[in-house]
Order: structure tokens, then sequence, then C-alpha cells
């Protein structure tokens, strides 16, 4: 017994030191009280040269954390012992964590570069307003092909991808809303459409497309896309642009029918300690200049339109990432159908993936 | 004496203690919230609602094919297993052998899973071997044999273990007196040695089939989402649809159809 007991002393009083260190080692580096500020974004998802630009601005000392799926996100959140100041759901994680009660209002009084952004992407249905959240970056669904592969077709639309002569060429993410809602937009529905007979529709014109499906993956579409797997690809754009710089014979289009809009956006969750410091910061993220390099460097689509001044002039108008506005009207974000229809979808895309090739 | 007698008991008691939590909190607890899930509905009213859905043709095919590839990847590590493991016993190293063979299952499954994409894909290795002999590019990723092959690659180390095992606890001079009363080698084989493995057999047979019916990374990974098992279900219904009534219900059949395997392939060791 006696040992035990010696040994539980000797744990006890070594985490104790080492507890010290830590709070020590923190002080002197100025992790310390309402000086820090701890922001929660998806891994390479930001310059981290404007993470130091911000603390030399500020004096602000910023913790940078990473996640890699919003679902483990809101978990960690919800779960609490955390004190994320900032973090970057994306919409339809918003509309969830605001029912959940996760997130602290935003003082716009406290945001004068909100101006910045785009009207076109304010007040969306996942955020009426902008309560809760101001945008970080956006973009669509689409899909990615390979020039080398095909040379003489040209892909606009989702129809395209119907052709017989595509047989086993195309790959699909496995995602309910994205395969549906492509099977929905080809029909000239709304992607958001809850009609059970648009759906079944829906659902009858993917089982004609089966022949064409190679697979239906996960994130390994990156992967496969790049390695020519195969010749076609629905992703989305975030993603696009990631596989288009591996492989030059890559391209993207958004189809012509519409497709969907998605948002990564940047709100103050309940955990917050530092709320001031975290309104600071979505401020300076909002600076047009800021925005700018910040786009230069992740590549996506920003939402920012002071700063597409700033941004090479190729970039801005490549309207594969910045569609064209008439294609703009078109796109529409994922509204929360609710569980019901969200379990008819994934119902749909079940049976879809069990119809035989 | 008596004080001790008691003291025993007690002690005994203490050593059930472990034993008892573990059983409670990790065995009978989840699976009766599997249970309790399983009458819920997607809006968490009891219901039997799920059950109605289970007996659908989607899920019904979707068994039907779990157990036909199940069936598949057992019967092929069989018939694999069963030979290698005869020929394990009869080596000079036989530790080493088994060790060799043990050594990829502590890779971890995913990992592998990865490694077969590189391998099986369009300009892997696999297709390069096809050309250089002459039969050229094949699709070999996403396909059911892609699909079996990688499966049984993965469940044979548990197939050859308890087979392994059971050869080798077999009296040699059963054999010997077998040879020596005129026995054929197939008849010693067919009528000694496979009766007496049958146990090994048998477990071996459960190690795999169980954990086959609910594969589900495999599924997407190396068959594309073209195979859908009870376990891609369960997965989706969890993750995707948070419909953890429907999740549940599947797991239900899911663990009734496994007690019903075990109780098959369980029967009771007779004393030899």
């Amino acid at each position: 017994m006696n040992k035990i007991l010696r040994f539980f002393l000797i744990i006890v009083v070594s985490s104790g030191i080492l507890l010290y260190a830590i709070s020590s080692l923190n002080t002197s580096q100025g992790y310390s009280g309402g000086n820090t500020l701890t922001v929660y974004n998806w891994g390479d998802y930001i310059d981290e040269d404007l993470i130091a630009q911000f603390e030399k601005e500020t004096g602000i000392k910023v913790i940078y954390e990473t996640f890699d799926s919003n679902e483990a996100m809101m978990t960690k959140i919800q779960q609490g012992g955390t004190n994320y100041d900032v973090a970057v759901p994306s919409e339809y994680t918003i509309e969830k964590m605001i029912q959940a009660n996760l997130l602290i209002p935003l003082d716009h009084s406290k945001l004068p570069n909100l101006k910045n952004i785009d009207q076109r992407f304010m007040d969306l249905s996942f955020d009426p307003k902008n309560k809760y959240s101001v945008p970080y970056f956006w973009g669509t669904v689409g899909i990615v092909y390979n020039r080398k592969l095909l040379p003489d077709k040209e892909i606009t639309s989702w129809n395209d991808l119907w052709n017989p002569d595509l047989k086993n060429q195309i790959l699909l993410i496995d995602g309910a809303r994205e395969v549906m809602g492509m099977g929905l937009n080809s029909l000239g529905y709304s992607l958001n459409d809850t009609n059970k007979k648009h759906l079944a529709e829906a659902k009858e014109k993917l089982d004609l497309l089966t022949p064409n499906v190679k697979a239906i993956v996960g994130d390994e579409i990156k992967m496969l896309m790049a390695n020519e797997e195969a010749s076609i690809g629905l992703v989305w754009s975030g993603d696009a642009s990631e596989i288009m710089s591996e492989n030059e014979d890559l391209d993207y289009v958004v189809p012509k029918e519409g497709s969907n809009l998605w948002f990564d956006n940047m709100v103050i969750p309940k955990t917050a300690k530092n709320v001031e410091g975290a309104h600071q910061f979505i401020n300076f993220m909002l600076n047009a200049k800021v925005a700018a390099k910040n786009t230069d460097y992740v590549g996506y689509s920003t939402p920012n339109k002071q700063a597409l001044k700033y941004l090479d002039e190729e970039v801005v108008n490549d309207e594969r990432f910045y569609p064209s506005p008439e294609l703009t009207k078109k796109l529409e974000v994922y509204e929360n159908l609710g569980k019901r229809n969200l379990s008819l979808y994934n119902e749909l895309f079940l049976q879809f993936k069990m119809h035989p090739k | 004496m008596m004080v001790k007698m008691m003291e025993n008991n007690f002690t005994r008691k203490l050593y059930q203690v472990p034993y008892l939590l573990w059983i409670v909190l990790f065995v009978i607890a989840p699976i009766g919230l599997v249970l309790y899930y399983s009458f819920l509905d997607i809006e968490g009213h009891f219901s039997f609602e799920n059950y109605g859905k289970f007996f659908t043709p989607v899920y019904l095919k979707m068994t039907l094919s779990s157990f036909w590839y199940a069936f598949l990847i057992t019967a092929i590590s069989l018939v694999i297993a069963y030979p290698t493991a005869l020929l394990l016993t009869k080596t000079k190293h036989k530790q080493l052998w088994l060790l060799l063979i043990i050594v990829p299952s502590w890779i971890n499954l995913l990992l592998k899973a990865y490694a077969f994409l590189g391998i099986f894909g369009t300009y892997g290795i696999a297709n390069s071997f096809l050309q250089v002999i002459g039969i050229g590019r094949q699709q070999l990723l996403f396909t059911d044999f892609s699909f079996v092959f990688v499966s049984v690659y993965i469940f044979i180390p548990f197939m050859i273990l308890p087979i392994f095992n059971s050869l080798s606890e077999l009296n040699p001079t059963l054999i010997d007196a077998a040879h020596d009363l005129g026995a054929s080698k197939w008849t010693v084989f067919r009528r000694v040695i496979f009766p007496l493995t049958i146990n090994g057999v048998k477990s071996g047979t459960q190690v795999t089939f169980i954990p086959a019916l609910s594969l589900f990374m495999l599924t997407r990974l190396i068959a594309g989402n073209r195979v859908i098992t009870l376990g891609t279900a369960i997965e989706q219904q969890f993750l995707v649809t948070q419909d953890w009534g429907m999740g549940s219900t599947i797991a239900v059949f899911l663990i009734v159809i496994m007690v019903l395997i075990m109780l098959v392939t369980n029967t009771r060791e007779r004393g030899v």
C-alpha cells in the first residue's frame, strides 16, 4: 500500500510542477488572460503572415487551431472545455449552431469593414441580417473535367454528363445533397425542392446516369481526379482549385442550369473569452487589402467586393470561380429542409447507390 | 477456518467487480441503448416506423447483398486459409512463417485500403503488370473483384490462426494410425484431419463472416459505394442523416443475425 501511495504522490507532485511550468511559459510568451485570441479554422485556410500582422497591429496574441470537419468543430464547441473566440463553420452548420444556441450575436458597430462585403452574399437564409456570421469565403458545386482525356467534349451543363460516350468516366462526391441536387438541377428544379414527385423524378434521372458513374467517393476524389483515374468529377469549387493546381489538364465549370452556392463564415462561439478581440479580428479579416492577400494565398473565391480591386485581373475575371451575375442568380444556398426531408434525400441517395449498373 | 472462507468468498466477489462492470457498461448498456433508439422515429417519438422501413425492398436487398458478399469473402478465405495452415504445420520454422502472416494485420486497415487504391488504380502496379503480360489495362478499382480481393486479404490471417491452432493440437499418432490401417491420403484428410479441426474452421468462419457482414470503409474506398452493406447504411444513418433510430434498427438486425450465426457455428465442443 505504501508503495502505491508513494507512487500517487509522485504523480501529483510532478503534475503540479508541469502545470506551473506551462503557465509560466505561457506568461512569458504573452499567452495570458485577456491578451490572447483563439481562432478555430479549417486546416491551411489562412495566410499565416496575416496573423502576425494582426498581432503587431493590435498587440493581441493569436492561438491558431484547426479542424477538418464541421461536425467535429461543432461537437468540440458543444462539449465545452474550449475557449475558441472565432470559428469558421460552413453555412448549414451555422444554422444548426444558431438553433443549438452556440453563437454570440455580432455587434455590427464594431465591424465597420462589413461594408466591403458584396451585398449578394449578405442577409442569406441561413443567417438573416447576418446577425451571427459574416462571409469568409464562398464557392460553388460543379464539374471538374480533364481536357486531355476528353479532347473534343465541351462540358457546360449537368445534362452533358448523361452522354452515353462517358461510360464509366464519372466520379461523384459522396454527399446526398450534392448528388440529389445535381439530379434536381438537371431537371430544372430547385436543389431545395421537397416535392416528393420531383424528388422521385430526380432519383429516376440519376439512375439513368449509373452506367457513367465509376464510383461515389469521399475526399479521395481529389487524389483520384489528379491521378486521372476518371475524366469527370462532381466536386466543390474549393477542392477543384486545389486539384487543378496539381494537374494542369483539369478544368472546372459551374453548370449552366444552376448549382449550389456555399459559404464558410466567421462566427463567435458561446465559448469565447475575448469577444472584443474576436470583433477586432473579424473586422481585420474584412479589410479589403487583408482579404485580397488571404484570397491570393487560399485560392477560394472572396465575398469581399473591395478586395477584388487588389487581386489579379485574371483571377477576378475567371468565370469558373467568380461566375457571371446571370449564373450567380441561378445558384442556391442549401436550406435546412428539416430532418424528415433530409432523411428522404438520403434514402433516395442510398437507393441510387444501390441501383445496379 | 470460517473467517478464512468468508474472506475467500469476499475476495472472489471483489475479483468479479471489474468483469461485471465491464459487461454492464460496455456490453449490456450499449445494446440496451441501441434497442431503445431503434424504437424512436426521426423526431424522437416512440414508433415502430423504423422496423416497418427495414422490411421494404431497399433494406431487404441490402441485407441479402451483405450476406452474399460476406459469404463470398468467408468462403474464399477458407479455401485459401485451410491449405495454408496445413502447409504451415509441416514447415520447419513454423513460428516465423506464422509471424509473417500475422504482421500485416498489425497495420491499420485504412492504410492498407489506401495502398490498394494505388495498386489497383488505372496507372497502378497491377495494371502495369497486366499490360506487360499483354492483357492490357482493366478497371480493377471500384469493382466487385477488388472489393472481395481486398476483404479476403484483410481477413485471411484471422482465418488461418484458429485453423493452424487446431491443426497443431491434432495428435499425429491418429494420422499414423489411419495410415497404418490402410487409409489413403484423401481419406485421412476427409475422415480424420478435417473432422478433428472443424472447431478451428468454425471459429475462423465466425471471426471472418461476422465482421465481413458489417464492413463499411472498404465499400467506399475500394468498391466506390457500388457495394452497399448494412454497415454502410448504419454509418450513413448516424453520420449523415443523423437518424439514430433507423441506424439503431439496422444495428439490431445485425446483432440478431450475428447471434444466430454464433449459435449455428458454436455447437459445444464434445470431449475427445
